[in-house]
């Protein structure tokens, strides 16, 4: 269970204190090369000042309501939908079965499946951190590149991931082959994208797995090892961050590469 | 008037940012689970903290974490001097992954997982030395990641070669580190950079990739949170390679 007995306050610090701890050290980096390197004065200071406390109130608030509303949901559903009284639609039997069979059947997760899927893609979708990428993608692509476009392409990357990230666990196959596969497939259609989104894409496998997604990644992978049968969560909840942080890049770079071919195409036909 | 309509707006495409993941949830509870929120109160609490709380973030975005990093890519470009704007890059990497809690969280995870397999003595100073030696790694990879990436973008050079060159490294390096090691490193490049330094760190580039002649913002300006999440699988598994052993 979630500390619900916990109160708002002590809810409030905690998250107050670890956004603190965030900002803190790029301030002094920051004071120290502004003062002692730079020694210039940074122009409209106020404004600045005014936008950091904003940055560390709104972050601390915001993942002060995640844990009162997200987190919790997210991991009992995780907790749920892998248990095998619900697998089995509470039927005794076919519990008994399934915990003493040697290899589970991976068609029994159906709905682990569709709730990592649709996991991956809306907590994609919320993450702050990717906002302000695709902001800024947008401003200095003047348009050419939309904010909604980027996040959803990411957004479908992560989903595909998780879900790829589920499947493994529930196998229970090593995640190196899938890593290494996941790296050689990236190489090659790094050769062949257009150059001029590489940057981003790969910025944009970074920025994915923050401070909504890590969470509930976390709580699903947790729940899934320790609920199949003959998994551990130790060894086998580790994984799903870095499908998390692969599969945009390669969902980005396949969304250009499809716009580029189909904008050839139009060109050839006129 | 203005103003107020545009934080009508942003209010507007804060809740759009949020409502699929509001949708899935309550989807999932109610249909498939089956079964009433548990405290519907607290929950409607919590959605209302989370679109206000975004909402003073993405403001903040805007009026500070933008337009200082910008700003602070702008003056070291006028000052013109290379080393000090990559002791910059490096130190603003470094010290934000360092004190970055999801990193604690894995390594003192690894520790663990590490004595528990045998690859480490179980007393809790080598525990603690390994932790400690796993959180100095990531924190100089991506100190280093940042450092580079910035003499990237200086130089002009592009960045598909690096991305390459640094995952073939990453595949080569997978065949030879520890077992135990592999699933943390990989873990590790996703985790490193956080909500605050992602805007600070993209603003930088595109900062200096604008005040520099001759660079393309979208070209030469973002890669530097590419460079800084390959590093640190990199490093850690030489790292694993030194402490554990070679595979």
């Amino acid at each position: 269970m979630m500390p619900q007995e916990n109160g708002l306050f002590e809810v409030l610090q905690a998250s107050f204190k670890s956004t603190l701890v965030d900002i803190l050290p790029i301030l002094l980096v920051l004071i120290f090369f502004q003062v002692i390197i730079l020694r210039k004065n940074i122009p409209h200071l106020k404004q600045i000042l005014l936008g950091l406390v904003l940055v560390v109130v709104g972050l601390a608030i915001f993942i002060m309501g995640l844990e009162k509303c997200v987190f919790p949901i997210g991991t009992s559903m995780a907790d749920q939908l892998t248990d095998p009284l619900f697998l089995s639609n509470g039927d005794e039997k076919t519990v008994r079965a399934f915990l003493s069979a040697v290899r589970v059947d991976p068609s029994l997760y159906t709905w682990t499946y569709i709730f990592a899927f649709m996991i991956g893609f809306s907590t994609t979708l919320a993450e702050p951190a990717l906002i302000a990428v695709s902001i800024k993608a947008r401003e200095i692509s003047t348009g050419a590149i939309s904010e909604w476009g980027l996040r959803i392409a990411v957004a479908f990357g992560v989903a595909f991931g998780v879900t790829l990230g589920a499947y493994r666990i529930i196998m229970g196959t090593p995640l190196y082959l899938y890593i290494a596969f996941g790296y050689l497939f990236l190489v090659v259609q790094t050769v062949f994208a257009p150059k001029a989104i590489i940057p981003l894409a790969f910025d944009s496998g970074g920025v994915t797995t923050s401070t909504v997604t890590v969470p509930v990644l976390a709580a699903l992978g947790i729940g899934l090892a320790s609920n199949v049968p003959g998994r551990s969560p130790i060894l086998d909840g580790f994984g799903l961050i870095a499908f998390a942080s692969l599969f945009p890049i390669i969902a980005v770079l396949a969304y250009a590469m499809i716009g580029q071919w189909l904008g050839k195409r139009y060109q050839k036909s006129i | 008037m203005g103003i107020l309509k545009t934080l009508f707006k942003r209010f507007l495409s804060v809740i759009l940012d949020i409502l699929p993941l509001l949708c899935v949830i309550f989807i999932f509870q109610t249909f498939v689970i089956q079964k009433p929120f548990p405290d519907l109160e607290q929950t409607l609490l919590g959605i209302g903290l989370v679109i206000l709380g975004l909402f003073l973030f993405i403001m903040g975005l805007e009026n500070a974490l933008f337009p200082l990093g910008e700003r602070i890519a702008n003056q070291f470009a006028q000052k013109g001097n290379v080393f000090w704007l990559l002791l910059f890059g490096f130190t603003l990497g470094f010290s934000t992954t360092i004190a970055e809690p999801a990193l604690t969280i894995i390594a003192s995870k690894a520790g663990q997982l590490a004595a528990d397999s045998g690859a480490i003595q179980a007393n809790d100073s080598t525990i603690l030395f390994f932790v400690y030696g796993l959180r100095l790694t990531v924190a100089l990879a991506v100190g280093i990641a940042i450092a580079i990436g910035v003499l990237r973008i200086i130089k002009g050079w592009a960045l598909p070669w690096f991305i390459l060159m640094g995952y073939g490294l990453i595949i080569l390096a997978t065949f030879f580190a520890p077992q135990q090691i592999i699933g943390i490193a990989y873990d590790s490049g996703g985790i490193t950079t956080s909500t605050i330094t992602v805007p600070l760190v993209a603003a930088l580039g595109i900062g200096l990739a604008v005040s520099i002649k001759g660079r393309n913002p979208i070209v030469d300006g973002f890669g530097l949170i590419a460079l800084a999440s390959l590093t640190p699988i990199l490093f850690v598994m030489i790292y694993g390679m030194f402490v554990l052993g070679v595979a």
